[in-house]
């Protein structure tokens, strides 16, 4: 039995650091962005220019990770496991509002020495729309259309509030905002939110990654394929898409 | 799934999958299952330790510099300690941090060289999976809050592909075409990024240790607890080597200017 008169010690280990980034997800009519950037730095450091934090689970869901990043990488690596043994045992992919729930029971089963991590998970959920689930380090999560999480998370979800839920704006008269914005412009907003939170944090910058994710009849992959330096990740063909476009960041 | 009516119904351990359907998830324990486990500490502080461990990839390899002392505090105990260790035949481990930690993890990566060997399938250990191994083990040890204290450089060469990459006591990860830890990480990285980076595979040997003996003069010179006796590892589709020890020659003569320090007396 454990002593209930143990003696008061320091702890001089702390388990956890901040390992800096930032990230982002906005989910269309049909498809859905998720994007990182690729620094890695701890402090005033810059631990290594490029060190993925967006990960491809499946051919419709997209996980992005961010705060401790050995919690976010061992956190991701659980997660495929639990997703692979879902698929031999049931002969398919776990659709992505699953994937979602799975998510939570994972993070809250460590409620008492978290997974430092803010997961942001997108992609296309089974009635082809495009989804994003954002996550708290315990599990607490919710559906939404765009979510930016991580250091530059002060910058980045203000400009996306206004910019897609056209918080603060009015209409011109006579029109309404639309619904779902097209791809293009989900990407250029995109990148300019982490152009725009690499001129004023620290902690952004050296390289965009961004996974777009696209419902099988999806117009927009004629777009898409005319980008330059997109790369097809897909695992199936005829269903979900996957693909993904990198950038470069400032260095400083 | 049971097949055994007489089973249905009747209390039942989830933990044993009788008929191996699919791996079972599990949630770690990590309560003390005796009063041994109740008394037993855990690391909280490194005591011997290594200071800046370097790594650079060039045209060929991977080269990686530790100098040889094993500090205790502010003394400089141990002036012979090799911080390089060579782990099969295409992968080189350099360790900064607690050097009894890093002796155990010697030993473990020994006995990993050593089970491979014995299986004989025609594999040998790529420096990716012995990164992998240490990762999972520096993580798993500090997720247990007992650390082994240690930053670690991990360097090979293996099919045409070099590698290198860090692992540390968070069991933090990153890769790079040139890495440093400790003081080397403040000094000599800016040092050999701008040597480095745009030119890694242009870059020769020769070219190589000079940037490396430059960087551990800079450190020699700025770092309280180096030393001036090092070693080089170079890695490359030739194998592993690990050089005798090198001494570094230093001016400072610079001291005679100032006051208070050099031989003058004011």
């Amino acid at each position: 039995m454990v002593s209930m008169t143990q003696q008061p010690h320091q702890h001089a280990f702390n388990p956890y650091t901040e390992n800096g980034g930032t990230i982002l997800a906005i989910a269309g009519a049909d498809f859905t962005v998720i994007a990182g950037d690729t620094r890695q730095s701890e402090g005033y450091s810059i631990q290594t220019r490029y060190a993925p934090k967006v990960f491809k689970l499946t051919d419709k869901a997209v996980l992005a990770v961010n705060g401790f990043a050995a919690d976010g990488n061992m956190f991701v690596k659980k997660v495929k496991q639990r997703l692979e043994w879902y698929k031999h045992a049931h002969a398919k992919d776990m659709p992505i509002r699953s994937i979602a729930r799975l998510i939570q029971t994972m993070l809250y089963a460590r409620r008492f020495f978290p997974y430092y991590v803010y997961n942001i998970l997108g992609g296309i959920e089974e009635d082809g729309t495009g989804a994003v689930y954002s996550f708290d380090p315990v599990g607490s999560y919710e559906r939404e259309a765009c979510r930016a999480a991580g250091a530059a998370q002060s910058l980045v979800q203000p400009f996306l509030d206004n910019q897609i839920y056209f918080k603060n704006q009015t209409p011109a008269p006579g029109t309404v905002f639309p619904q779902h914005l097209p791809l293009e412009t989900v990407l250029s907003i995109v990148i300019d939110s982490f152009t725009g939170a690499t001129e004023r944090h620290i902690e952004v910058g050296d390289g965009l990654e961004m996974y777009v994710t696209l419902s099988p009849s999806s117009p927009a992959v004629g777009f898409l394929q005319s980008q330059r330096g997109v790369q097809e990740v897909t695992a199936a063909t005829g269903g979900e898409r996957v693909f993904i476009i990198r950038r470069d960041l400032k260095k400083d | 799934m049971d097949h055994f009516p007489t089973n249905w119904g009747r209390p039942r351990n989830d933990a044993f999958d009788a008929y191996g359907t699919h791996p079972i998830h599990q949630r770690p324990v990590n309560t003390p299952k005796d009063a041994f486990d109740a008394g037993v500490q855990r690391t909280q502080q490194p005591i011997v330790t290594g200071t800046s461990v370097l790594g650079l990839k060039f045209k060929d390899g991977i080269m990686m510099a530790a100098d040889n002392l094993a500090s205790y505090g502010s003394l400089a105990r141990f002036k012979d300690i090799q911080r390089l260790q060579g782990v099969g035949t295409n992968t080189v481990v350099g360790a900064g941090g607690d050097m009894s930690d890093f002796q155990y993890i010697q030993r473990m990566l020994d006995e990993l060289v050593v089970n491979e060997f014995t299986s004989q399938d025609g594999h040998t250990l790529s420096p990716a999976e012995i990164h992998e191994y240490l990762a999972q083990v520096m993580y798993a040890r500090r997720s247990k809050m007992n650390p082994l204290w240690n930053s670690l450089l991990v360097g090979g060469f293996k099919d045409g592909e070099r590698f290198l990459a860090y692992v540390d006591l968070l069991g933090t990860t990153y890769s790079a075409s040139t890495l440093a830890t400790g003081y080397g990480s403040m000094l000599a990285q800016p040092l050999l990024r701008k040597a480095v980076e745009g030119r890694e595979d242009t870059l020769t040997e020769e070219e190589a240790r000079q940037i490396i003996e430059e960087c551990m003069r800079v450190l020699f010179y700025r770092d309280a607890r180096s030393l001036d006796k090092y070693q080089v590892a170079t890695v490359t589709a030739e194998g592993v080597t690990i050089s005798d020890t090198q001494f570094l020659k230093t001016s400072w003569s610079f001291a005679e200017g100032i006051r208070g320090y050099g031989a003058q007396t004011q």
